[in-house]
């Protein structure tokens, strides 16, 4: 167990998670899953850089003598700039989300070594979750009927375990399975402790990391003796079809099943009419319930997401009646109104009936193996 | 996108270091780079998953196997199939576990520690996302009836699922594949144990899958293929009916049950089902009928097992068994007082009876190497218990052999090695290549009592001579032995017995050589041996001094005016599809068929002419086996690329000036790229001409663009470390079966390429259909000459070769002080392509061609005697 845990923190942790599922909470997660289609929030740095903050911003009082630079800390702002987060969280919620994802995407130690902050991953998790928790209960308890529901991020870190990062030498890594289950394991208690209600882990490019993250939170679980569902989201970097370590979508499911997640889908990179195939070829396979946040389209020469909530809307509309997902939301460009605008198109459009495929042995390399 | 799915799943076998001695090797070496092409291999060749396995004590193995699997993940034409993480270990399979992305196979966990470590580790796995195989292995020990098999499977399978919610479908079980047909009658029933036991799994452990390793089913009939494949197959074909649905196994060595003939498959059927008492016995007379390639079977008749250890020892080493050497040694060692008893009792009782065995030719030399490799084994476990007690063995005396200076040849002097060590002398084994003074070093250093000199080109006969001088200024009075291919007793007793007043005896073969060292170091005998050695060289001498050329000498003149008569006005040389030089590689597989065997059978002194030697009444039987053995190996080394076959060829314009080929840069012929100078035949040839090789190039003056080629090929790389390997581990047998197929290899190599050359690359003979027996006749177009042998004796032309060619840079051979090649597996040599152009052998030369050549050469002429010598009375 994470040296940063110590036994208050699991009692609380403990009681988090049983009051959960006394408020059967997973229950009613599951009940609305089989009801409609759920909607997730959209993206946060596009929401933060409308505030085009600046790096006094971003330090607050308590970090102004911090001696690295902080601009971009997007995840320190639960900190510094709380009151935008809440804000952003809000405008998520007025827009019709019913679950939201914590300013938790790079909150790990090894991503927050960048700004020498790995002693503040505790902290800035709990507050996040907090943050999120606060905004959601706020919105739930104005309409008890669409109950809102805090995903906890673990985002994917600046490292990758099965890529050398020197060509020359394709044996040597610059992070270790256990560091990644070390740093994920120290993440997931800090967001339970701060109240999520599910995991994400999400933004996955390299599977070994996410597999990674998968074993800290089954630790995290047996520690507390207790389990939140646990929501899984990989990124397919471009048209190869395949995430950055060189799987293919099936593959790549393959690999994570073993968590037994409440949600399987992919997020990032691509628009929503590049996405859908590969969210479809999961889709296909899937037992658990098929998440989708893509991006809003490819950004222009100048960075910025082109695409408006009704286009993207039709796009995901069109999967839904398709029968290709269950939970729907936005990833980077998105705003709440691309939310509002996919809200009301799935509306009324039926969830995804979970298929009950043939018990195989599902084993994958790159490529999937059934047996 | 593509989907694999199957109903028997292939596992590859080779990435394992427990199963291939190729893949241990690569790794224990660190090339990392070629075991990867051994994972790709096998991935391009079909495994659905491949198993890796670094479970080898000279090895961290959990280093070596994260280093594997992340080399593995930046390969994507391997990574795509799943990874079988194989040890038993379960440190290494953890390690294992964090480098693989895809959802991986750990293989195994089991029952043998208790509960507690087995649903832990299952726990584990589960966590890591992997599959597990589950082996029927409990506290108590390995499953071995259907019932225990089933007990296990079935304890393991609800401990699994019930305790940890391991998905069943994640579950495979190995319940433990053992051998049938041992001839013991406990273990006849052991295959059908494991299709009735996978039976009830398939049936009552629902999802779980059932796999196995194939080839131990087989295990009592070694060294007979067709009939081990037939076992596997008809295994096979019962154990997936029953639900066996994966293994780990050699997919391409898979007989097709349909095509296997109905008597073979009806009595492996009966053996494989246990279908009656008798039915071990019947597949065993039946299996030698089955063994195509002319391969033996090895039944192992395990019934000498019961006799007393003694008699097992003599067993062992008459039959050359190394399988329970070291158990028997042991038992022996407990019974005796002291160890060296035990060499010098039981041990040497065998080797004597060995010994009786060859001297009466009913053992053959490459049974006797068998049995020095099971004696060394036993040697090998006694030494530490016999160092223990500080005292030395005795033997018959110490002797040193080496290959001289410029020299790389030693199969020769390898069995005559171990035919001494057979017969309890000692050796000091310098190797090949060794200076003189190193020799007498070590000599002096090891208080040998003889020394034993080895070569097989011309040029080692002066090194001798030179050996045999320096003993005699350094005041040695050992015997020294002299043998190898270019030796005789002529140029013993000429050159070298009367340079050295100490006892020198020419050896002609391996077996001669024990009669002649027990001779020479005994007290009473040697005195007569040596005088009657004397004597013999005497007349030897006397011969030689009175013996006159058959033909009279021509003065070079008078040769160089009667050479081939070819009409060069009425014939156009062929023009090279294209000219200079070109690199070419060929693997075993090609070569094979282009062995000439009859040589391969000299080596190991059994005499006959392939095919028709496995017919001999007397040494048929043998030559079958080695036949079957030097296929096993070609087998072995066709999969395993431990030896390589390397070449390099060159066509260049050329033509004739009186008797050198002038070999010019390019179709222009104005500059002189290099100049090859042959010897002319200078006897009195009555009607025939005066031969030389330049006659069948076109001469300057006729005008005519003509062409030559040269080539050098090597099979030899990997071969020293191969032989090496083996010799480390005592295996002489093998050492010499690799030298002794590599130098086969080599000229099968250039038999292929000189092929090519008429049908393509020169391309004179596009439409030649020779098979291999007229390959050998050469039946063909054209000669391959080479430097060192009869038509053009001379070993520094092969310089020549090297410089065209760049043949090191191409292939790494190389060319020692003595022009010797290195690999010794190599063949190097000219091309012609005129019909007429024919082999012949220069022989005797005069003083004015040797005074002709060292010019034509610019050497000296002590220089050109001293390469001449062969060739100069």
């Amino acid at each position: 167990m994470s040296a940063a845990v110590n036994n208050t923190q699991l009692a609380d942790e403990r009681n988090r998670v049983n009051e959960f599922h006394m408020s059967n909470k997973t229950q009613q997660l599951l009940a609305l899953l089989a009801d409609r289609i759920l909607i997730l929030d959209g993206a946060m740095g596009t929401m933060i850089q409308r505030h085009k903050l600046e790096e006094q911003d971003y330090r607050g009082e308590r970090f102004a003598d911090w001696p690295s630079d902080l601009k971009g800390n997007n995840d320190l702002l639960v900190l510094t700039q709380p009151d935008i987060i809440r804000e952003i969280h809000g405008q998520y919620l007025e827009a019709g989300a019913d679950i939201l994802e914590t300013n938790t995407f790079n909150a790990t130690s090894i991503s927050m070594a960048d700004y020498n902050m790995e002693s503040l991953v505790t902290e800035i998790n709990i507050e996040a979750a907090r943050l999120a928790r606060q905004a959601a209960d706020e919105y739930t308890a104005k309409n008890p009927d669409k109950p809102r529901f805090v995903a906890g991020v673990l985002g994917p870190t600046n490292r990758t375990a099965s890529i050398s990062p020197d060509v020359n030498d394709p044996v040597f890594r610059n992070i270790s399975f256990e560091q990644l289950v070390e740093a994920y394991k120290e993440a997931t208690h800090a967001l339970i402790q701060g109240g999520s209600d599910l995991i994400l882990i999400e933004t996955i490019f390299d599977t070994l990391n996410a597999k990674a993250a998968a074993f800290a939170v089954d630790e995290v679980f047996d520690e507390l003796g207790c389990q939140l569902p646990v929501m899984i989201s990989g990124t397919i970097t471009d048209a190869s079809g395949r995430t950055l370590s060189g799987q293919t979508a099936e593959a790549f499911y393959y690999s994570l099943r073993h968590i037994k997640p409440i949600s399987f889908g992919l997020n990032c990179a691509l628009g929503p009419d590049l996405l859908r195939q590969y969210v479809k070829e999961i889709s296909d396979v899937a037992e658990c319930h098929i998440s989708a946040h893509p991006n809003a389209g490819l950004p222009n020469e100048f960075g910025e997401y082109d695409m408006e909530g009704p286009e993207m809307a039709a796009h995901i509309k069109e999967w839904a009646e398709s029968g290709l997902v269950n939970i729907v939301g936005g990833c980077c460009g998105s705003s709440p109104e691309h939310i509002s605008s996919i809200a009301t198109a799935v509306s009324s459009i039926a969830p995804r009936k979970l298929p009950t495929p043939e018990v195989r042995m599902r084993l994958s390399g790159l490529e999937p193996f059934i047996h | 996108m593509n989907q694999a799915s199957s109903t028997f799943v292939n596992i590859g076998e080779r990435t394992n270091v427990t199963g291939s001695a190729r893949f241990k090797r690569l790794i224990l070496e660190g090339d990392y780079e070629t075991a990867l092409d051994v994972a790709r291999q096998q991935v391009e060749s079909g495994a659905q998953v491949i198993d890796i396995n670094m479970d080898e004590a000279m090895l961290d193995s959990e280093a070596a196997m994260t280093r594997f699997l992340n080399l593995i993940a930046s390969e994507p034409d391997i990574a795509r199939v799943p990874i079988m993480i194989d040890s038993s270990k379960w440190t290494v399979i953890e390690a294992g576990l964090k480098c693989v992305q895809g959802k991986a196979i750990v293989n195994s966990i089991s029952l043998k520690e208790g509960e507690e470590p087995f649903l832990a580790q299952a726990k584990k796995i589960k966590r890591y996302g992997a599959a597990t195989v589950v082996m029927a292995f409990d506290e108590v020990g390995q499953a071995d009836t259907e019932a225990r098999k089933f007990e296990i499977c079935e304890r393991s399978y609800r401990l699994l699922t019930e305790k940890i919610g391991f998905p069943p479908e994640d579950i495979i079980f190995d319940p433990n594949i053992f051998a049938v047909a041992t001839g013991i009658e406990e273990h006849n029933n052991y295959a059908l144990d494991f299709i009735e036991a996978t039976r009830r799994i398939k049936q009552n452990l629902p999802h779980a899958h059932i796999s196995g390793g194939l080839s131990n089913i087989s295990f009592s009939f070694r060294g007979n293929n067709p009939v081990r494949e037939a076992m596997h197959s008809v295994f096979l074909y019962h154990a997936i009916k029953a639900g066996m649905d994966m293994a780990i196994v050699n997919a391409g060595q898979l007989e097709v049950y349909d095509e296997i003939p109905d008597e073979l498959r009806k009595a492996v059927e009966d053996v494989i089902l246990n279908r009656h008492p008798d039915a071990t016995e019947v597949l065993v007379n039946l299996a030698p009928k089955y063994n195509g390639d002319g391969k033996e079977a090895v039944k192992e008749d395990l019934s000498w097992r019961e006799q007393p250890v003694n008699k097992r020892l003599e067993h062992a080493l008459v039959k050359g068994i190394t399988d329970y050497i070291v158990e028997d040694t042991e038992e022996a060692r407990l019974n005796a007082e002291r160890p060296l008893h035990v060499i010098e009792g039981p041990l040497m009782d065998g080797m004597n009876v060995v010994g009786d065995l060859f001297g009466e030719g009913k053992m053959f030399l490459p049974q006797v190497v068998k049995s020095a490799r099971v004696m060394k084994k036993a040697v090998a476990h006694l030494e530490p218990f016999i160092e223990a007690e500080k005292e030395a063995g005795s033997t018959n005396g110490k002797i040193l052999l080496a290959t001289v200076k410029g020299d790389v040849h030693d199969i020769g002097k390898n069995i005559v090695g171990v035919v001494l060590q057979c017969n309890n002398y000692e050796i000091i084994d310098l190797g090949v290549m060794v200076p003189c003074a190193t020799i007498l070093q070590e000599a002096k250093k090891h208080n040998v009592d003889i020394i034993g000199l080895s070569g097989l080109i011309t040029p080692s006969l002066d090194e001798m001579v030179f050996v045999a001088k320096e003993m005699e200024r350094l005041g040695f009075d050992l015997p020294l032995l002299i043998g190898g291919a270019t030796t005789s007793k002529a140029h013993t007793a000429v050159k070298i017995e009367q340079n050295y007043s100490h006892p020198v005896a020419y050896v002609s073969n391996a077996s001669r050589a024990v009669g002649v060292c027990q001779k020479l170091l005994s007290a009473t005998h040697k005195p007569d041996f040596v005088a009657q050695l004397q004597k013999e060289y005497d007349t030897v001498r006397e011969q030689h001094a009175r013996k006159k050329p058959r033909s009279k000498p021509v003065t070079l003149e008078q040769a160089r005016s009667n050479p081939v008569a070819i009409d060069w006005d009425n014939y156009q040389p062929p023009v090279p599809l294209k000219l200079g030089v070109e690199a070419v590689e060929a693997d075993i597989a090609t070569l094979r068929h282009y062995i000439d065997w009859t040589p391969f059978f000299m080596t190991w002194s059994l005499a006959g002419k392939y095919p028709r030697i496995f017919d001999d009444e007397v040494v048929g039987e043998e030559a079958k086996k080695l036949f079957a053995d030097a296929n096993s190996l070609l087998d072995e080394l066709q999969s395993s690329g431990q030896l390589q076959a390397k070449g390099v060829y060159g066509l260049f314009p050329a033509n004739a000036v009186t008797d050198d080929v002038q070999i010019f840069t390019d179709e222009s012929r104005s500059q002189l790229l290099a100049t090859s100078c042959h010897l002319r035949q200078q006897t009195d040839k009555g009607q025939n001409p005066n031969y030389c090789l330049t006659d069948f190039v076109a001469p300057k003056e006729s005008g005519k663009a003509d062409y030559v080629g040269a080539f050098a090929v090597t099979a030899g790389i990997g071969e020293d470390e191969l032989a090496n390997a083996y010799k480390a581990a005592g295996d002489d047998y093998n050492a010499i079966m690799i030298q002794a197929v590599a130098d086969r290899l080599a000229e099968a190599f250039a038999e292929y390429l000189h092929q090519q050359v008429r049908k393509v690359y020169w391309g004179y003979a596009p439409d030649e259909a020779l098979d291999n027996d007229a390959l050998i006749r050469e039946k063909y177009q054209g000669i391959r000459p080479a430097p060192g042998y009869a038509a053009c004796p001379e070993h520094t032309e092969k310089q020549v070769i090297w410089d065209l060619l760049e043949a090191e840079k191409h292939t790494g051979m190389k060319l020692t002080e003595s022009y010797a090649m290195w690999p010794g597996a190599s063949v190097s040599g000219w091309y012609f392509s005129h019909p007429d152009s024919r082999y012949f052998a220069v022989a005797q030369i005069q003083q004015d061609q040797l005074q002709d050549y060292a010019q034509r050469k610019a050497m000296s002429i002590e220089e050109a005697e001293r390469w001449l010598a062969p060739n100069l009375s």
